[in-house]
């Protein structure tokens, strides 16, 4: 192994976050983000989904026939997501309710097959599982930094709780109506990938171009 | 000691190496105001013309003139009316003590009680919009290592002009902000923006404080008054019946309506329009692309009639005057950089803002105004259309060389 399995949990958290770097699984992250209850529930599911699948399919890697893998994946990842979505009904209807598809659209998270992909079709199972649960949690860290910008700004609240008592209610703070709205998340990500980028130089792109200079003469 | 050598003694200072070598652009921005710049192009191409850069920001402040003066004017005249209707008791404030210190008084008959009461609306929103634009556009220049432009001063301006008097000066800041840094500063500074910075700002404010952007109680700064733009009577009970308010054709192309500070005189934008036309700042293009989209549409849209929605049956002179379409036009559609930049991709980018306008305005129940997202819209389209009129020449010329 040439990363240890600390690196494999630790490594998509920042230097090799699904969203910030490779700019994956963003549709989700654009819808689920305005109220930080919903945003940590589909924090729990992605991270379920992703270990769990990585672990199944890692364990089938050596049977599962190259032409058609992309299928069994997809049969391994919806059973799982299917008894994720029965799990937050039966226990959270509420906010499966708020989630609406967005939790069965899990099963195209680019995420969750970007991992099996990539990484648990050639490793051991053990690897697999803390790769994709590490992978699941670059993902919710960013889906909860988004929620608590839009939560926070938006209606004046953390988890439902009010800290800035809106206008409405006899407050002094005026709520933020785009936060609410889903293009605000495409901003906040923005920004988020501008500030990572400016503390992380490696992650900056190379241009595809560079402005020529004509040599003075 | 001059002026000049006053700076030629500084500038050892700020260039490389230099004790403050950072804030050079800072040093630029001071010394270009006093003295044309000394750098000239030093390799091939050399393009020899009077109009710079700055000439150019500077004639377009000039053409926003008369719809400063008239947004003065009829600020005061709406406040003035709305406090003369509901008593002068309904409002205080340090302008109310300021006009009635100086003896000028609250008489929406007065020219000069106008004016100064609209002044004193304007003034504190356009210092807000200088100040805390100013200071995005500061920081980036000197971080980034690129010259303070004088773009900053129309979009300043314009965005300032967008804005209904009654807006929070917490929120102009931060639409200017928002406008300076995601609409211009993010993609490299002026020149390099494909969405106009004002209109980027002040769609930022129209969607996150919608309450303070739209509907019939904000566009008189009186609190407990009550006056729906033209737009909004006509969108809700047809344009015949803003005669039973008081409005005419006339009263909507002078300007004396509610409506954001610089948008209500169509009269004060064709002026601008004249002088951007004369001096070659504006391109007759796009202009003649979006009236014509704007005509035709809204005439076909009369031509099919709907029994519903009243705006279908609202003709193009009366779009034309109501709204920010006048505005838009003159000072939003006609700038360079976030337009097309083929003369026929001029017409068509035009043409689809116009077209957009009044799709927005009669088909889209939501939205009132379309002018700000029309011209959004076409700025998000303006690259595509002339990568079409790009490709277009290139395969017509190349049936020629067989």
């Amino acid at each position: 192994m040439s990363q240890t399995r600390k690196q494999l949990l630790t490594d998509p958290l920042v230097d090799n976050n699904p969203i910030t770097l490779q700019v994956l699984g963003i549709c989700s992250a654009l819808a689920v983000t305005s109220s930080l209850n919903v945003a940590f529930v589909m924090s729990l599911a992605v991270i379920a989904v992703c270990g769990f699948s990585s672990l199944f399919i890692s364990f089938l890697r050596h049977y599962i026939p190259n032409s058609i893998r992309i299928i069994v994946q997809m049969v391994i990842i919806a059973s799982l997501v299917i008894l994720v979505d029965q799990i937050i009904k039966a226990y959270a209807y509420e906010i499966s309710k708020t989630l609406s598809v967005f939790v069965g659209l899990i099963i195209t998270n680019c995420i969750v097959m970007g991992r099996a992909e990539a990484f648990a079709m050639k490793n051991k199972p053990f690897e697999s599982f803390i790769d994709g649960v590490g992978n699941g949690l670059g993902y919710s860290l960013l889906l909860m930094a988004v929620g608590v910008i839009r939560e926070l700004f938006g209606s004046g609240s953390l988890f439902g709780v009010m800290i800035f008592e809106p206008v409405s209610n006899g407050g002094w703070y005026v709520p933020n109506g785009l936060l609410l709205l889903p293009p605000s998340a495409f901003f906040i990500i923005g920004f988020i990938i501008w500030g990572v980028r400016t503390w992380k130089k490696s992650q900056v792109e190379s241009r595809e171009y560079k402005i020529q200079t004509i040599k003075e003469h | 000691m001059s002026l000049r050598s006053y700076f030629n003694s500084l500038e050892p200072h700020f260039e490389k190496g230099g004790k403050y070598e950072k804030y050079y652009p800072i040093f630029e921005m001071v010394e270009t105001i006093f003295f044309t710049s000394n750098t000239v192009t030093k390799v091939a191409p050399h393009a020899r013309s009077y109009v710079d850069m700055k000439r150019v920001m500077t004639y377009v402040v000039i053409s926003t003139i008369p719809c400063i003066l008239w947004a003065l004017y009829n600020t005061g005249l709406q406040t003035n009316s709305a406090l003369a209707s509901l008593g002068v008791e309904a409002q205080s404030g340090w302008r109310i003590s300021f006009l009635q210190l100086t003896g000028l008084g609250i008489n929406p008959d007065s020219l000069i009680s106008n004016v100064f009461h609209g002044l004193l609306y304007f003034l504190p929103i356009y210092l807000t919009t200088l100040i805390a634009g100013g200071i995005c556009e500061v920081t980036f220049a000197t971080i980034r290592g690129h010259e303070v432009n004088e773009g900053f001063l129309v979009s300043s301006m314009l965005f300032a002009l967008t804005l209904p008097a009654s807006t929070p000066l917490w929120q102009v800041a931060l639409g200017i902000a928002f406008g300076v840094v995601v609409g211009k500063e993010v993609f490299g500074g002026t020149g390099k923006n494909f969405l106009n910075p004002a209109l980027t700002g002040r769609a930022f404010l129209y969607f996150a404080y919608p309450a303070y952007m739209s509907g019939d109680s904000i566009w008189t700064p009186v609190d407990g008054y009550s006056g729906a733009t033209s737009l909004g009577i006509a969108a809700a009970e047809g344009y015949e019946s803003l005669s039973n308010y008081g409005i005419t054709w006339t009263d909507a192309f002078l300007g004396t309506i509610q409506g954001s500070l610089g948008e209500t005189s169509t009269l004060a934008c064709a002026i601008g329009l004249v002088f951007l036309l004369l001096t070659k700042i504006a391109n007759y293009r796009m202009v003649v692309g979006c009236l014509a989209g704007m005509i035709v549409f809204s005439s076909f849209l009369n031509w099919i009639g709907s029994d519903t929605n009243p705006m279908f049956s609202m003709p193009w002179y009366w779009h034309l005057v109501i709204g920010s379409y006048a505005f838009g036009l003159v000072f939003m559609v006609t700038e360079p950089v976030s337009g097309s930049h083929t003369n026929l991709g001029r017409y068509i980018y035009g043409a689809l803002i116009g077209f957009m306008v009044v799709m927005i305005r009669v088909l889209n129940p939501a939205f009132p105004e379309g002018m700000m997202l029309a011209i959004l819209f076409g700025n998000i389209f303006a690259p595509l259309i002339d990568h079409f009129v790009v490709m277009a020449n290139i395969k017509r010329r190349a049936k020629f060389s067989v």
